[in-house]
Parts: structure tokens; sequence; C-alpha cells
């Protein structure tokens, strides 16, 4: 408990160099929110006007502690082009996140982990070389052209799925199931392929062990030697793994969400840094470091399940 | 126990499911679905020029007159007009029953507020404020403007069909600064904003405006009678085209925007689709920067215009050649009332690479760097600039390419420095012809300095010459000076012409009465 709290208190100076260091990055940058208000035709005059509407005009060191002074009561202001609250545009796209997430992951996870322990037992022969192939060509096809195979395929030629978008749970599991197969196995294959190797390599490792060996001498049945013997010592860096392959899916599948056009925190973030709406980038960047932080607290105290040797 | 069945029953339960079914189909929506050309990011179409606001203004707002088909402008929430002998008065009646979408009427002093809040931001109404001496509300459904001499815009003006649209808006939210936005979205036009399931980045929903009143005559381009014939519309935004495209073929969607140039062939050969293309197109523009060397020199400007072969532009954008006009010297768009070839020569005679280059040596280009600004995403505008570079490069330019998103170009190309100190020389933008097509929309080739939009040009002749056109209300005379100030444009070249092309909007082929008038316009369109 006293390590939970250590760490949870650790993830206010992480998220203080994020928030001075995404501020200045944004702002010190060549571009401002203003001029792609004013639009083509608009005077320098007109720029200046909006620049002060929006308060860009005010001094950096201004606008930076009254950002921060909104941040601590909770208030992560209004994005500078819908005038909408930072707060309802992201809630807005965490659905489809957390979902697109959590399929791929459970997609990746139920074969990968499989797939990695057979190649490792049967290392070697024509079934690894099978394995590690599919993991070596799913890791190095590029996400949108697995989308695109995938939507000739299913959605033009066959017409079995929708080519894009995303349906929520509330409107029917079927719909949402729908639009979800497509952008999970596209975007799934990639860690798919990262676990099964991980897998693989840590199971080889283990399987060479000595009580291993000791196991199998005492008549242990391969299921149960691969699996409770052999997995859980091997599980450390494949939690590790799969942690870091949830923290950055929530961070946003950008590729994936821009194929499909699922509207995920993802495309929020490529459509908010394209158009310089500060208040947004900011939020989602604070918003997605507390995550990578807690995910990893999560991933350190899943250690303890699988290894006993570890205390905090 | 058996359970005998009434014959009748036996015959009454297909009945009930055809029923069931009749009344199922009939409690069906008639949905659109639309892939915008962009994303709604701004629901103001007076603070924002940006096309996608001014459709989704089209959308929700009225305005007081509209343009047809022909290019005539009609009364639209205007009941009657009358101007004064001398021209100098105006007195406006409003039309009965219109209402805004929270129910109350629309009053004049609503229209007043709505013009002053959007001849705040308009080049055309900025010339209409200029001469204005007042505009009031005399009664609830009467407005009056009067000006200081007689302006032959005033309902061209007002009836202005592309940005900045002047949509009519309630008092309340029209008298919001002009350079904020609005947040408040009460129309009164034909269909309502679901604000609620609005996610910007992914989808816009508007419903029918049950309480509109249409006009009585049919709808013909901008004007006429705004039926809607579907009860929802929804813009769905698809940022990757690829997508679009199959999600256009599959029948996801109804109406595709702006299909991608290279897309036209194959979106032709589809028999599920059909393609509108308008009249006017669009122009695109070649801008140089007046306040740096070598383009401070007319000398040098007037050799882009040599340097441009307008059809190598638009191969390269991709456009099939029914899609492009050729050396259009036009330079308030072909097809339009002001299309003229005066002072046209350079175009007319086609790209002259000797010739641009005897001029860059006219005008004593020693050399100097000379910075494209060059888009990654945009690909009329990316196309364009590499062509630009290349053409560049082949008269004798010390050219830099620097690539950029068209965020930080925009951002770029407002900065006035030295094009080797962070500034730039050249950069490419287009527009489509409702905003070209008159010396006083055309914005890019006022010469208003500082008050203009970037590149600076600055040429009190020029301005004199705008707002004389502006005035005058005799054709002929309107003509004249049409031509005088192409004329001028060709000597001072505030920019250059790349093109005159015709971005086609793509529909299923089982919608029916879409107005082709280059504004995805839903009413009238059924299902």
């Amino acid at each position: 408990m006293k390590y939970f709290i250590k760490r949870l208190v650790a993830l206010i100076p992480v998220l203080a160099v994020v928030a001075v260091i995404v501020f200045l990055l944004l702002h010190l940058g060549s571009s401002d929110p203003a001029v792609l208000i004013a639009g083509d035709n608009a005077s320098t005059a007109d720029i200046e006007q909006i620049r002060r509407t929006l308060g860009l005009d005010r001094p950096l060191v201004e606008q930076f502690f009254s950002w921060l002074w909104r941040i601590l009561h909770g208030d992560m202001g209004v994005s500078v082009f819908t005038g909408l609250p930072v707060t309802t545009m992201i809630a807005q796209r965490l659905e489809p996140t957390f979902w697109l997430t959590l399929s791929t992951m459970l997609f990746a996870v139920v074969f990968a982990v499989p797939m990695g322990i057979v190649a490792a037992w049967r290392a070697g022969t024509w079934i690894d070389r099978c394995i590690m192939a599919l993991a070596v060509l799913a890791f190095s096809l590029p996400v949108f052209l697995i989308g695109y195979f995938l939507i000739f395929g299913f959605s033009i030629k066959w017409d079995l799925l929708p080519v894009q978008g995303f349906r929520s749970i509330s409107e029917g599991f079927g719909p949402f199931l729908r639009h979800l197969i497509l952008p999970t196995l596209s975007g799934g294959l990639i860690y798919m392929a990262l676990i099964a190797r991980m897998t693989r390599a840590t199971m080889l490792e283990v399987l060479g062990e000595d009580y291993i060996r000791t196991a199998r001498a005492k008549g242990v049945t391969n299921t149960r030697l691969l699996v409770r013997h052999a997995l859980k010592n091997a599980a450390v860096p494949i939690v590790t793994t799969i942690g870091l392959g949830v923290a950055l899916l929530l961070g946003g599948v950008i590729v994936t969400e821009s194929v499909f056009a699922i509207p995920g925190i993802g495309r929020l973030t490529v459509d908010s840094v394209l158009r310089r709406d500060y208040p947004v980038i900011q939020g989602i960047v604070l918003l997605t470091s507390a995550v990578y932080v807690l995910i990893n607290l999560a991933i350190d105290l899943l250690y303890t399940l699988f290894d006993p040797r570890i205390r905090y | 126990m058996t359970h005998r069945v009434h014959p009748l029953a036996t015959l009454a339960k297909p009945v009930f499911a055809v029923m069931l079914c009749a009344a199922g189909l009939q409690a069906q929506p008639k949905v659109i679905r639309m892939i915008p050309g962009g994303d709604l990011k701004i629901i103001d179409p007076i603070q924002n020029p940006s096309y996608i606001t001014r459709n989704h203004g089209y959308m929700i707002y009225d305005t007081l007159f509209a343009v047809d088909s022909k290019g005539h402008y009609k009364p639209q929430m205007i009941d009657t007009f009358v101007p004064s002998k001398d021209k100098k008065t105006y007195t406006f009646t409003l039309r009965p029953g219109l209402k805004w979408h929270d129910g109350n009427p629309v009053v004049a002093a609503d229209c007043v507020a709505s013009i002053k809040r959007w001849w705040a931001k308009d080049v055309t109404g900025r010339f209409l404020a200029a001469e204005t001496v007042s505009l009031e509300a005399k009664d609830a459904k009467t407005f009056v403007l009067t000006l200081k001499e007689p302006f032959g815009l005033v309902i061209e003006a007002l009836g202005k069909p592309s940005s900045n649209v002047p949509f009519m808006m309630p008092e309340r939210v029209a008298k919001t600064d002009p350079n904020q936005q609005i947040t408040d979205t009460t129309g009164s036009g034909p269909f309502i904003l679901k604000k609620d399931e609005w996610v910007p980045g992914s989808k816009v929903v508007y419903v029918k405006n049950t309480s509109y009143v249409p006009r009585k005559e049919p709808a013909d381009g901008l004007a006429g009678g705004k039926v809607v014939k579907v009860d929802r519309v929804e813009w769905v935004y698809i940022p990757d085209q690829n997508t679009a495209l199959a999600a256009f073929r599959n029948g996801e969607m109804d109406v595709f925007e702006l299909p991608q140039a290279d897309f036209i062939s194959t979106l032709e050969k589809d028999p599920n689709v059909r393609l509108a293309k308008d009249t006017l197109g669009c122009q695109g523009w070649l801008r140089p920067n007046f306040l740096h060397p070598p383009f401070n020199n007319p000398k040098a400007r007037q050799a882009l215009l040599y340097m441009v072969n307008q059809d190598e532009y638009l191969a390269a954008a991709g456009f099939p050649e029914k899609y492009r006009l050729k050396n259009t010297a036009a330079y308030f768009m072909a097809g339009s009332p002001n299309a003229t070839d005066a002072g046209g020569e350079a175009v007319k005679g086609g790209q002259n690479l000797a010739k641009a280059r005897q001029l860059l040596k006219e005008a004593g280009y020693k050399g100097e760097k000379v910075v494209v600004l060059v888009p990654s995403d945009p690909p009329v505008q990316a196309a364009a600039a590499m062509v630009t570079v290349q053409n560049l490069k082949k008269i004798g330019m010390n050219v830099e390419a620097q690539a950029m998103d068209w965020s930080t170009l925009l951002g770029r190309r407002a900065k006035k420095d030295a094009p080797d100190k962070g500034g730039w020389s050249i950069f490419h933008t287009y527009s489509v012809g409702f905003d070209v097509m008159s010396p006083v929309v055309n914005s890019y080739i006022g010469m208003a300095g500082d008050a203009g939009p970037a590149g600076w040009p600055t040429d009190a002749k020029m301005e004199e010459l705008r707002m004389a056109w502006a005035k005058e209300g005799n054709p002929a005379k309107r003509k004249a000076l049409t031509d005088q100030i192409q004329r001028r444009a060709y000597e001072l070249v505030p920019y250059v012409n790349f093109g005159q092309f015709y971005q086609p909007m793509a529909y299923r082929a089982n919608l029916k009465g879409l107005i082709n008038i280059g504004i995805p316009v839903m009413w009238n369109v059924e299902k």
C-alpha cells in the first residue's frame, strides 16, 4: 500500500514536467490557431484580433500559469476551435478507444500466447518456423496496408463487414461487434506478433531450466508442464509487453483509427495537433501520461502475483 | 389439449405482419449520410470563412437573398424590397412565417444585427459598410438601409453565396464580437444542428426543421423553396480518402462531397454513382510575396505568368481532361458574368519559358533564394507547388522547396520576414468560383497591402477601381471597369491563375433532386 501511494505521488512531478514541456513545445512552434480560424482571406489585423480574443497575445508565462491554475481546479479549458470543453471532447472519444484497446489486446493475447508456447515447445521444427514467419510477416506489414487489405476483402469483395465507423455498445451488440472486427484484426496483428515472439523467447529460456527437467522426469503432463511450470515463470516479461501494448493502444491507435474512421483518442490527437488546438492537445497529453504511469504501476503490482520473490 | 385456430386469425396473421412491416418502414427515418470535404471544427460561418463552416451555415441558417442556378439573385427570407428612386435607400420586408429554431419569430432587428456582424468580417460586406449611412429596423418586419451614394451591389452583397455568407442569426447571437465564435446555433434554416450528437472530427448530425416554411417557388440553385424531404442528415468525416471511397462505393454513404481528383475516373465507371459538376468550378492561385525580392518587382511576377502551363498543373493534381480548362485568361472565372480575356495575352499564348527568363533578367534577378511553401496534405496545392518548383528551376531561379503541413503553412505565410529569414516567396491555394467571380468577392485580386491577405500587394489604383466597380449599377460601365481591373491585374500580377478546374461531388444513384451548385445543400433531395 505504501509503495502504491508512493507511486501515485510520483505521478505529480511526472505530469508537471510533461505539462511544461508540452506547453512550451506547442507555444514556441511556428504556427498558431488564430491563423487557421481567420482563414484564407484574412489580413494581419484580422489574425491579430482573433489572437487577442483567444488570449494568445498575452505573455507566455501568463498563459502558462493561467492554464496551470485552471488545471489545478480540474478545468482543462475549452477547445479553441469547437468551443466545447476539452473534457467533453476527450470523453466522447474514450469509448471507441477503450473497446478497440480491449478487443485488440484480447485478440493479440488469445492468439499470441499459445502461438509463442507452441513455437517454444516445438523450437526448431517446421511448426516453430511457420509461427515465427507469420509473426515476422505480421510485424513487418504496415497497419494501414493490413487495414486496406481487410477492407477490400471483407467489405468490398464479400460485403460481410462495414468499411468504417464505430457503433456504441448501446446501439446494439451486433453493430458494435461488426464495426470492431476489422480494426481489431488490423491493429492486433502487430501486437500478436510482438507478444508471440516475446512468449517464445522467454519460454525457451524457462524450458531449459533444471526444474523443468525435474518436472518432466517426475512425469508431469506436457500441458501442465507448459502452463503451470513454464508459462507462470515466463510471465513477467510477457505481462510487461502486454502492459506496454495496452498503454500504447490507450494512448491512441492513430493509424487504425484513421483508416477505419473510428473517432477515438488517436484521431483526436492528430486532429488537434494538425490544427494547433492547444487546450485539447495539452489535455490529451496529460491524460495519456497519467494512463502510462498508472499502467506501469499496474504491471509492477502484477509482477508480485507471478513471482512471489518480488516484494515492494 | 388442442387449440383450434380460427380461419380468420390465420388470414389475419400475414395481414398483421404486412401492417407491422409497413409501420416499421414508416417509422424508419430517412437519413442522408455524406462524407464532407473537411471536418467541421468551427460552427460560426461569420467568424470563420472555411467552406465546411459555410456549408454548415447553409444547413441551419437562412439568407435574405440567394443566387439561383443562372446566377440571378432572388429574395429568400425577404418578401419585398423597395429601392428609392435615387437608389440611396432600400426598404426590406421579411416574408411571413419565418421562425427561429427555438420557435420565436424572426424580426427585422435580428437581420440588422446579423448584417452588421457579417460586414465587419466580409470583403464585400466591408465595401457595403463603407458606403452605408445607416441600417435600422423600422418595425418587426421591415428594415431600412441608407447609403451615402448608390451602391450597385446591395442585393448581390446580401445574397453573397459563398464565404462569408450573410446568414441571419437571432439578435442575441449576432451581437457576439465577430472575432469570437458563437456558441448558440439557433438559426431559421431548413435543418437544426443536433449539438448533443456532434462529435468534432467525426460526425455532425442535422434533423429536419419541421417549422420551416419554404418559399413557394421550386428550388433552383440556392434560391427557391427549401423543401426538406428527409428526416436527418449525417456528415461523417472520414479522413482517409481510400476508406472514404470504399465506404461510399459500398453504399455506407450517400454523398462524397470532395473525392480526390484521381478517384474521378473510377467513380465515373460505377453504375451506382453519379457525379455533379458545377458550372463555375474552382480557380488555382499561385501567390507571390510582394514584400521581398525578386517578386517585389512586377516584371518578376509577370515572368510567373509565362512560366505557368495551366494544364500541366491540373494534370499533376490528377484531374481528368474534361474537368480542367486550358489557358483560361479570365481572372473572374471563365463562364461567369464577369469573364473577360482583357490583358490576358500572356496566359492565352500558353507557357513561354524563354519570355519568362527574359522578364526575370529585365527585373534584375540576381539569384536571390526563392522559398516555395509546399504543403504535404491538400493534394491540389501540394501538386501545384511541386510543379512551380520545377518550373522556377527551368527559368533559372534559385529555388528552395520547404515542405510542411497545411496548418504550419498558414502560420508561415503570415510572416512578413524575408524568405531567407523565415519568410516565404510563393504559396498556392485555390478558391471556388463564387469567391472569385467578381472584382469585389475575389479577395486575392485586392491590393490593399496590410489590410489584405498574405502576399500584401499594394496598389491604390486597383482599390479605387474595385470600389468604383462595386458602386457602378450600369452593366455596360461595370463591364468596362471589369476589363480595366483585369488589365491592371495582369500588369501587377497579384496572383497567377494556375488553372480552372471542376471538383465534382459524387452521390449514389438512388438520390434524386440533388442541387448542383457547388455547395452540398440537402434540401430538395429525396432518397
